[in-house]
């Protein structure tokens, strides 16, 4: 079955239901309006996931393309330009999933202004799948600033006690540093579109692509992109309104958040960042693994000391993110293949655990974890359902985690990039660590006994909650024992992007000093690793 | 049958019967009582595999079998496939794990009768088996891996599973911790493993791994130690075993005594191509080995739990194994391992047991009025005289209490006069550090014997010192539990037998080692030495121990009949602040209480980077936005409403503008 522009379709099928609900006025036809249309359109996703075939190379274009350039007059090369490669096929996957389940969640968490809100959902998910599309760097930039709207009034309007604060915060931190990703934007538009577009500005991914930077320009462009998508990670230091935007977030909004928004800003350094300018990434590589390392062991130690729990769950994700900030520095195929993967599966598991939470705060109205205790005897479905996300988000080997973790580390480690083995081992103490504040939550709320009748009276997860936790928990579980299937997905495009990040590397240095070429180049050792990788094959077939 | 076929049953029965118990009671509230259908499941996915595997080590001929299954994942270099090997060792290791695990399962059967949690129960319990099964039949270091922190999540399930009571749930945090720690250095080996090699697979590994810098499988081997200090419970992270004795009695005697704690010993036996290959390290696991057998053996002679003396005496029986790994006898390593199955299986089930009879005492004295608030029915103090009540578990008791002693021709004695003579003939083949473990070594078997018989004669002999015993009376367990009980005591008796000393027959007669032993076409390779310790002396050696043996349990016998608790005053009188510090346990847990405790989480994570996130992080983003508000209150001033003043600055710009292109400034 061939749909015409499934991609677009994709994108703004949601935008559709939105505009659908502003012509309701049950609140019940709205939720089912939306639980519709998400639904409906992670239906059409599976269309891309099965439509996109790895075997066929997007070196040139993008597969399920769908291009208009009728946009902007021929004076500028900005187009309407989406489709799938495989850096962004798995996230938006994960997006479309994302979309019934936070439908579902909000089903009776949300009580006001039904309509605003579930019309903001679902124009939000328009905005991030558009990010995870597109393939112009104006539009990725229009549907980035686009996601910014929704979240802002979902946070202001249905959080929690401090939510203006954590709203204006959250704003204002990330368009900071969006603005200075447009300046270079623009910049980078007219030096490309006089290098390789007749002078004529474009902001086209694969033009720009072809476009090797002089080393002293990329080093600013860089850093302009980087501090744009290191806010939206968060890289450490520029982490602190993570907390709050996600303790004062209602669940549907942090699950968003924490799900799939922090991916923009991985996914915005793996798709821009590494590839446009790839000497001053690699010359910045150690300092970012440094950061995300820090990031690692700051986020969990401070996790553990939350009184909150989904405080706890936040800074966890400071931690889980810079796992994947490493691996996408690492420059090796294992480490940015386990970066891809983990972003995914950080959506999957802290996903859930937010879930968890806020069906706690629904039963209890708190998040504190002093108020609860010894759930596991009033309500083992949810106690089943948290251990399994925290044994999978402490990257228990057999569920999700594992992989992404393990394929990260082990990346790292032999990369010739980083080139520091004390820092992947600082990072893998993260390991311990994870497991050390996860437990912690488990033990101070769901262990010991029930002396709180409250606690002793909750109802367990019920038919619908148990519905909107079942695909996310299916998914750890084939994630963690057969993820290749996913991999192979992906792989084609990580190997093209890691060649041509090699390719232009070496012409951009070529460019500043080519007689010095053959000295700079570490010539020797991929031979070696070759021969290695025969010798493994014979010991294999043997 | 297709090998291949017979490994994914022997994985996958367990793994179906945990999903079974688990899944099925916990949504449908009415199979949560329905006992006998769980523990029917749950035994028979353990007692399959166990035919199986039976089978498959009656059919084997001698040529490892490789099944690989499907690809984990690949990217770069990296081509991980579930993959399973059967060879002598895995096989060896699979019918213990499927053997004693299956006779635990029907004990359990009997001994948590009853219990709220039963289905649970028997899921963690099979998922501990399927977890167990991959970590010794894996073909690859990150499968071993799974099984590894797979059985380290059931531990944790497990120690905690009476979770109400938070002590328990502490522990299994403790546990799971503590195993993480040496995860973590088991995973920087096989990033190291796989930076050198570029493939984790045995295979890979055992060939050219020997062939790496000295540098390099020095930290291999010793990460990968590190790692099997956390599993197999060695100085330093020993720690949570013994509060790991929390959990149901069958989990002490399956888990944390007959497998899991010896995944760490496998570990090195399978590796052992590489690990002989690092000389240096080995030094450090033979001593770490002994000083942990002393360690522990002093300690178990100062508790008063029953499963507290067990638990010591398991940490202290896998540091035996870890000396005999350390001077390069691994295959020996694993005869203990197969051995103190037996005996120390046998000692924790019947333990688990005379709990069930105190219980039944602390339970009437309740009826009668009593206070039992202060009756604990693991303490050792409060039992004696048992034999009476308890003929079957008292005799069993007394099998293994004797084999792992090392009475002369029973199962312990065979495997630990083993490990003593290769650490001496080690130290005799010129490794000088070989001669101080045989030392320990010996030293501890004397420990061993004495702490040994204590417990026997503090809980069965002599009269019984609970209230009123005439009125309250413990009954010896159904024959549920006595079955495993005898079966687990004659093989305490006569297991030894598959591996006779090189005295006899010139160790022709010595079956595990030519089963295992790499000359003779096995796994496991040993140290060569140069240089045999004279049959003569060999013989003295074995005198040696015998008399130690004898003697210290017929001492430890006549002092505790004569005297009984008192001796135990005697000792603490003796030997003061020594004695107080192995009944602290020299204060580890203190140490740890300090270090992570207080110094990480509250020092660094609470009052350094908590602290730093809200006042220097977030205060800097405040202060900056503070700024920007302040700025703009001034900028606002400007903003009037009074045209007249616009009008003013529009005249004062242009004259400004009019004056720079006069002037040219």
């Amino acid at each position: 079955m061939d749909i015409p522009y499934l991609t677009s379709l994709v994108i703004f099928l949601p935008t559709l239901g939105a505009l659908l609900t502003l012509f309701l006025r049950e609140a019940s036809s709205i939720r089912w309006t939306a639980l519709v249309t998400t639904t409906l359109t992670f239906v059409l996703s599976i269309g891309l996931f099965v439509g996109y075939d790895p075997s066929v190379s997007t070196a040139i274009a993008p597969q399920l393309a769908d291009v208009s350039s009728a946009w902007f007059p021929d004076t500028l090369d900005i187009k309407y330009f989406v489709g799938v490669d495989g850096l962004s096929l798995l996230l938006i996957m994960l997006t479309t999933l994302l979309g019934p389940i936070v439908v579902l969640s909000s089903w009776t968490y949300i009580t006001e202004k039904q309509k605003g809100y579930y019309a903001l959902l679902l124009l939000l998910q328009t905005g991030i799948t558009g990010v995870f599309t597109s393939f112009d760097l104006f539009l990725f930039y229009i549907f980035f600033e686009l996601t910014l709207i929704p979240m802002y009034f979902i946070i202001g309007i249905w959080g929690g006690k401090n939510r203006i604060y954590a709203a204006v915060k959250f704003v204002i931190y990330t368009l900071v540093g969006s603005l200075l990703m447009l300046v270079a934007i623009l910049f980078l538009g007219y030096e490309a579109g006089a290098a390789v577009n007749n002078g004529v500005f474009t902001t086209d991914w694969y033009k720009l692509l072809e476009y090797n930077i002089p080393i002293a320009t990329q080093s600013w462009l860089f850093a302009l992109f980087a501090f744009s998508f290191a806010i939206k990670v968060p890289l450490f230091p520029l982490h602190t309104w993570l907390p709050d935007a996600h303790v004062q977030a209602p669940t549907g909004g942090s699950v968003i958040l924490a799900g799939v928004l922090l991916k923009m800003g991985t996914y915005g350094l793996l798709r821009f960042c590494l590839p446009f300018f790839p000497n001053a990434a690699q010359s910045g590589a150690l300092l970012i693994g440094i950061l995300a390392v820090i990031g690692i062991i700051y986020g969990a130690l401070i996790a553990r000391v939350q009184d909150d729990a989904k405080s706890l769950v936040a800074y966890s994700s400071v931690s889980h993110l810079g796992f994947v900030v490493l691996g996408l520095f690492a420059f090796t195929t294992e480490a940015m293949q386990g970066a891809v993967i983990q972003m995914v599966n950080h959506g999957l598991s802290t996903g859930a655990l937010f879930l968890l939470v806020g069906m706690l705060y629904e039963r209890r109205h708190t998040r504190l974890m002093d108020d609860y205790g010894g759930l596991a005897a009033s309500v083992p479905v949810l106690t089943t359902l948290m251990v399994f996300s925290v044994l999978a988000s402490a990257g228990m080997p057999g569920l999700n985690g594992f992989v992404g973790e393990f394929m990260i580390l082990l990346g790292s480690f032999k990369s010739t990039v980083l080139d520091s083995t004390a820092l992947v081992v600082f990072a893998t103490t993260g390991v311990i660590l994870a497991a050390v504040y996860l437990l912690h939550m488990v033990y101070r709320t769901f262990f010991g006994e029930l002396d709180d009748e409250a606690n002793a009276d909750m109802a367990d997860v019920n038919g619908r909650e148990l519905l909107l936790m079942a695909p996310l928990v299916v998914l750890m579980f084939v994630m963690g024992f057969f993820p290749n299937p996913f991999l192979r997905q992906t792989e084609p495009t990580t190997e093209f992007l890691l060649e041509k990040i090699e390719e232009k590397r070496t012409a951009a240095l070529e460019q500043a000093e080519p007689s010095e070429e053959t000295a700079q180049l570490p010539a020797a050792p991929p031979e070696v690793e070759e021969v290695t990788i025969e010798v493994d094959k014979l010991e294999l077939e043997r | 049958m297709e090998t291949d076929l017979l490994i994914r049953l022997i994985l996958l029965l367990p793994l179906a019967g945990a999903v079974v118990n688990g899944i099925a009671p916990l949504f449908l509230a009415q199979f949560r009582t329905r006992e006998t259908l769980i523990g029917t499941i749950g035994t028979t996915v353990v007692a399959v595999p166990f035919l199986l595997t039976l089978y498959l080590f009656v059919t084997y001929g001698g040529d490892p079998v490789v099944a690989d299954f499907y690809t984990w994942m690949a990217a770069g270099d990296l081509d991980l496939s579930f993959a399973y090997r059967v060879d002598e060792l895995s096989l060896i290791m699979t019918m213990v794990v499927t053997g004693v695990g299956g006779i635990i399962h029907v004990y359990s059967i009997g001994y948590m009768h009853g219990d709220e949690g039963y289905w649970r129960f028997f899921a963690y319990l099979n998922l501990f088996i399927f977890a167990m099964l991959n970590l010794v039949l894996a073909n690859n270091l990150p499968v071993l891996f799974l099984g590894w922190e797979g059985v380290g999540l059931c531990s944790y399930l497990l120690i905690g599973f009476w979770y109400t009571d938070l002590s328990n749930s502490s522990a299994a945090n403790k546990a799971f911790i503590v195993n993480r720690i040496g995860d973590f250095a088991f995973l920087v080996a096989m990033f190291m493993i796989f930076q050198e090699l570029g493939s984790l697979s045995f295979d890979v590994l055992l060939t050219q791994g020997p062939e790496l810098s000295v540098d390099s499988l020095n930290w291999i081997v010793f990460l990968l130690f590190i790692g099997a200090t956390g599993k197999s419970a060695q100085i330093p992270l020993f720690v949570w075993l013994p509060d790991a004795m929390a959990g149901p009695t069958p989990v002490s005697a399956l888990i944390h005594a007959a497998t899991m704690v010896t995944s760490g010993l496998y570990l090195l036996a399978r590796l052992s191509a590489v690990v002989l290959s690092a000389p240096v390290v080995m030094a450090i696991i033979a001593i770490v080995g002994a000083a942990t057998a002393l360690m522990a053996a002093t300690i178990a002679i100062a508790q008063n739990d029953i499963k507290r003396v067990l638990a010591y005496s398991t940490v202290s029986q896998l540091g035996y194994m870890f000396m005999a790994a350390g001077v390069g006898a691994f295959f020996v390593s694993i005869f203990h391992v197969v051995t103190h199955a037996f005996f120390k299986a046998c000692l924790f089930l019947g333990s688990g047991s005379v709990i069930h009879g105190m219980e039944e005492v602390e339970h009437s004295l309740e009826h009668e009025g009593h206070d039992v608030e202060d009756f604990d029915p693991q303490d050792m103090r409060t039992m004696g005289g048992l034999k009476e009540y308890m003929p079957a578990t008292s005799t069993t008791y007394l099998l293994a209490t004797l084999a792992i002693s090392g009475l002369p021709l029973t199962a312990g004695f065979f495997s630990k006069d083993e490990i003593l003579f290769k650490a001496f003939e080690f130290g005799y083949a010129g490794h000088g550090y070989a001669w101080a473990v045989w030392a320990v070594g010996i030293f501890t078997a004397l420990l061993t014997a004495f702490y040994m018989m204590r417990s026997y004669m503090l809980t069965f002999e002599g009269e019984p010192r609970w209230a009123a015993p005439d009125r309250h009376e413990p009954h010896e367990s159904p024959s549920s539990m006595t079955i495993p009980l005898w079966t687990l005591g004659i093989l305490s008796l006569v297991g030894g037998f598959i591996g006779l000393p090189a005295v006899i027959k010139g160790g022709k007669w010595n079956w595990i080692h030519h089963y295992l032993g790499a000359e003779y076409g096995g796994p496991v390779a040993e140290a060569s030495l140069h240089g045999h310790v004279p049959l003569a002396l060999e013989w003295g050696l074995i005198g040696l121990s015998s008399l130690i043996a004898i003697g210290t349990l017929y001492y430890a016998w006549s002092v505790y009949s004569s005297y009984g608790l008192e001796y135990d005053a005697f000792l603490a009188n003796r030997f003061g602040g020594l004695y107080q510090a192995w009944k602290d346990t020299y204060y580890w847990d203190e140490f740890y209480n300090s270090v992570v405790v207080d110094t990480l989480i509250d020092g660094i994570g609470r009052k350094a980077f908590a602290a730093f996130d809200t006042n220097v992080i977030d205060g800097a983003v405040n202060g900056v936005a503070r700024l920007a508000q302040r700025a703009s209150g001034g900028l606002r001033l400007v903003q009037t409403g009074i045209v007249q003043n616009y009008a003013l600055g529009l005249v004062l710009g242009v004259a400004l503008v009019i004056g720079i292109m006069l002037f040219g400034v």
